[in-house]
């Protein structure tokens, strides 16, 4: 057993800036008492934002508009290219324009419910109240969402609720969200609000006297290493999942600069709390380079079933519907297909540990549109869902109007994140982590179409009025100096680093370190963990780590276009985070939410919280590479909503 | 499937480029057409030589990333993003042409990823509607009605791959600056910065060094996403109407 295991736990972390009575008025309560920068000091404020999603875009966009002036980066050569850009389904809102019994607080209790009870209602609850507002802002930016015939926004339901509160720009609800906080960017770009800096990551943070900074970036065009100050920092570098090498992320989403402020002393919290999506394309040979996701929303209409004989490989026609198993429509008869996404995953899981999968390999399920052409007609469903079904065709050369589409569950999200405070803030002054970036919003599972009314919450609502009250308390003070040690020792670090890449001159690629990595991770902390596993995957991961810095191998130079230096680099970063993640599942040894542990769940197989000795976010304290973390607890505290089992049957 | 490639190597901005051949093997039907560059890339690495660099991300067919001219044709023989086309639509034996977007407004960056900052240009003179975050009524107070919403939805569809200005013959940004243009002029919210936002974008795409149009087609034959031909013909209009009506 490593040593790494050994971790101590540490004084309890609180979150001070959360206010207390009613939960309704704690986000009113906060605002009025978080301190207010003069407009016209504001712009002598230099902030850092990180990233040009939903979260960094709209954060970049509103805090120019208020007066900063905005330093903005993004590793894609246009901030339009986001990862979020990818979202398909839809963002919830609680406006309950249908009438049908939605309000903020359902948003609320529908999200800590789907949450497993691992999120803080504070946070959930000013989400919920801020999600009407989202919509409004995105109306106006002209944010082209579904109307319907008397010219009025459409909705649509989405798993984990009985209501229709999901807007929808068809099946490209995030590009759409992604253009306007792109444009509202754009717009201060060109009013020199905002100096952005493309093609351009950061590889590491800056801390000078307790305090963040700035960042050290690399030119990904010239090689070049920069430094970047500022009087406070904002990342919204996005999620983890790539750690898995095969998931839905972007090829280039990555983990550095959530990792490299870990390592600066931002504590990461619940590390574990990883989505796998129920609807994902399966994989087809040993050449996959990423998956696609299929929208969550096709479970509205679609049926998921699989044979009720093992190793039944009729085609799907053949199969006569009294053999069929649709099997969560069994199961959970009041949600049906419309379960949380953790639970349906895990269903698929189990029918193909059975030997019922379909497609090659036993690892699919289908999901069938047959009942739903029959019902609406295929004009309709194509209106629905053409370019859902259009990509499928595209992508496994078959057509689901005649046969049933092939699904499996794919990495998807990363609940887990930096630590943060009510305001975002992480346990570094002047360091902020919103959107999926941080941790604190979907307790040990994400309901869908939550991840864009986050991102969206964060960026445009909470974060500018939240860093106002930082910034009040830190005026502005002298430049640092780029020779201050803190500094220099930053950049010296990362040039190391850096040049070692280099100059190992092994026999193996970035790529098969990252694939070895994530088959590792996949493997012993994916859908299911057990002690076991988690304990073999930390036995593996230092070997692996100790072998990447013998034997990578990194062709070119660092003064030039490299992009297998920028993955190698990644990948550092991910030989670290995986080591967390099981260190973190395996001390939490109870099933909640995506973290589902085999020695924790009811005689039927559901997963069994264990209520009395995790309900705490777990944050974890860096201490050296390798070497035991110190574990930080956040208790829970739920007043509103009372924690009991989730059940969907 | 076994096959020969040509492919476009240039080492930077400054320097010269010229095709250079590989053969790869081993190819499977299912992989993308970026899966067999990564094939290729493997191999490159292990032994010693730079891999082809390429812009790819999200790898799905919506981020807009990647752009390559293949066999003459921006994103290749289908109708799709080049990280959405799949081998199968090739056949063992095969020689192939991989080259970057060539357009004068598009230096390359390297061997095939070139520079397309300047459409973030376009959209900073004008592609959006001035709504600082906070001011927005409710969401419900303009009902827009569906076909507009439906013509909006149709041009904001455009992923700014640039595949338009590389399938021109002029390189021309026409089809790219009218979906915005589009988009965002026939929505109520849109309209009071319409005449300001045509105007503005059409003078900076001509800044750019874009070409001109001359209604060749090219562009939407070749955009995943389907903007149709007649968005430029819209844009058109809105400009001349834009230029009799402002007040400046």
């Amino acid at each position: 057993m490593s040593d790494y295991t050994q971790y101590t736990t540490g004084e309890p972390v609180t979150d001070t800036k959360a206010p207390h009575g009613p939960v309704a008025d704690r986000w009113d309560t906060r605002r009025f008492e978080a301190r207010l920068v003069n407009p016209a000091n504001r712009r002598k404020h230099t902030v850092i934002v990180v990233g040009t999603g939903l979260a960094g875009g709209s954060a970049g966009a509103t805090l120019a508009e208020q007066g900063y002036h905005v330093v903005q980066f993004c590793f894609q050569d246009s901030p339009r290219r986001a990862h979020s850009v990818a979202a398909q389904g839809g963002i919830n809102a609680a406006k309950n324009y249908r009438n049908d019994g939605d309000s903020v607080h359902r948003l609320f209790y529908d999200t800590v419910k789907g949450g497993d009870f691992r999120a803080r209602e504070s946070n959930v609850h000013r989400l919920a109240e801020i999600s009407v507002e989202i919509i409004d802002q995105c109306v106006a930016q002209g944010v082209p969402f579904a109307r319907e015939y008397g010219g009025l926004l459409d909705n649509r339901s989405f798993g984990g609720v009985q209501v229709s509160r999901t807007f929808y720009a068809r099946g490209q609800t995030g590009q759409q969200l992604l253009l306007g906080a792109y444009q509202a960017l754009s717009r201060q770009i060109a009013a020199g609000n905002v100096e952005l800096h493309a093609r351009t990551e950061m590889l590491d943070l800056v801390v000078v006297d307790g305090k963040a900074r700035g960042i050290v970036a690399r030119d990904l065009v010239t090689g070049k290493i920069e430094t970047h100050f500022a009087d406070a920092v904002v990342l919204a570098s996005g999620g983890y999942g790539n750690v898995f090498y095969l998931s839905t992320n972007a090829m280039n989403s990555n983990a550095t600069a959530i990792w490299r402020a870990h390592r600066r002393g931002a504590y990461f919290a619940n590390p574990c709390f990883t989505q796998i999506h129920p609807t994902c394309i399966p994989r087809t040979g040993e050449h996959q380079s990423k998956l696609t996701l299929m929208s969550e929303s096709l479970r509205n209409d679609g049926r998921i079933w699989v044979p009720k004989a093992k190793g039944d490989d009729r085609p799907a026609a053949e199969i006569p519907e009294d053999e069929r198993d649709y099997y969560l429509e069994r199961i959970y008869p009041s949600f049906g297909n419309l379960v949380p996404r953790d639970i349906a995953s895990r269903a698929a899981k189990n029918v193909c540990d059975e030997g019922r999968g379909v497609g090659p390999g036993g690892q699919g399920v289908y999901l069938d549109f047959a009942e739903a052409i029959g019902r609406m007609g295929r004009a309709k469903v194509e209106e629905k869902y053409g370019n859902l079904f259009d990509m499928y065709a595209q992508i496994t050369a078959e057509d689901p109007y005649e046969t049933p589409m092939r699904i499996y569950p794919a990495v998807h999200y990363t609940m887990g994140g930096l630590w943060v405070d009510y305001d975002l803030q992480t346990t570094v002054p002047g360091l902020f982590a919103i959107g999926e970036a941080n941790f604190s919003d979907h307790g040990a599972n994400r309901l869908g179409a939550s991840a864009l009314m986050q991102g969206l919450a964060d960026g445009y609502f909470v974060l500018p009025s939240t860093i106002n009250d930082y910034l009040a308390r830190n005026p502005h003070t002298d430049e640092i100096d780029a020779d201050h040690p803190a500094v220099a020792e930053a950049v010296a670090e990362t040039e190391d680093r850096l040049s070692l890449l280099l100059a190992v001159d092994g026999d193996r690629t970035p790529d098969s370190f990252h694939r070895e990595i994530g088959e590792l991770m996949w493997e012993y902390c994916g859908m299911a963990r057990t002690e076991k596993g988690l304990r073999t995957a930390l036995e593996r991961i230092p070997v692996i780590r100790e072998e990447f810095w013998r034997r990578i191998k990194v062709p070119g130079t660092g003064e030039q276009f490299n992009q297998s230096l920028e993955k190698a680099n990644r990948v550092v970063d991910y030989l670290e985070l995986a080591e967390l993640m099981c260190l973190d599942a395996l001390h939490r040894a109870e099933s909640c939410g995506g973290h589902f542990r085999e020695e924790s769940q009811t005689p039927d197989g559901e997963a069994a919280r264990r209520d009395e000795e995790f309900s705490y976010a777990a944050a974890w304290e860096f201490t050296a590479t390798g070497d035991a973390p110190v574990l930080h607890q956040e208790d829970l505290v739920f007043e509103y909503v009372h924690p009991t089992q989730r059940s969907y049957a | 499937m076994k096959l020969t490639l040509r492919v476009w190597r240039q080492q930077n901005a400054e320097a010269p480029g010229a095709m250079a051949t590989y053969e790869v093997d081993g190819i499977s039907r299912d992989m993308s057409f970026l899966e067999m560059l990564d094939t290729l890339n493997e191999e490159l690495i292990l032994a010693g030589d730079e891999p082809v660099a390429f812009d790819h991300d999200c790898r799905e067919g919506i981020c807009g990333a990647c752009s390559l001219v293949i066999n003459g044709d921006a994103h290749g023989p289908e109708r799709t993003t080049t990280c959405q086309l799949h081998m199968r639509s090739f056949q063992d034996g095969d020689t192939i042409d991989v080259e970057p977007w060539r357009a004068s407004a598009f230096p390359v960056v390297k061997d095939l990823v070139v520079d397309r900052s300047a459409f973030d240009r376009i959209i900073q003179s004008g592609g959006y509607i001035s709504a600082p975050t906070g001011t927005a009524p409710d969401a419900h107070a303009t009902p827009v009605p569906k076909p507009d919403a439906d013509f909006a939805f149709e041009h904001a569809e455009c992923i700014g791959c640039g595949a338009c200005v590389a399938a021109c013959p002029n390189g021309s940004a026409m089809l790219f600056t009218s979906a915005k243009v589009n988009h965002l002029n026939v929505l109520p919210q849109g309209t009071p910065e319409r005449e300001t936002r045509v105007l503005d974008m059409v003078a900076t795409m001509d800044d750019e060094g874009f070409g001109g149009c001359t209604l060749t087609g090219e562009c939407a034959t070749a955009c995943p996403k389907g903007i149709p031909l007649p968005s430029i013909a819209a844009m058109n209009k809105e400009w001349l109407r834009a230029t009799r009506k402002v007040r400046r």
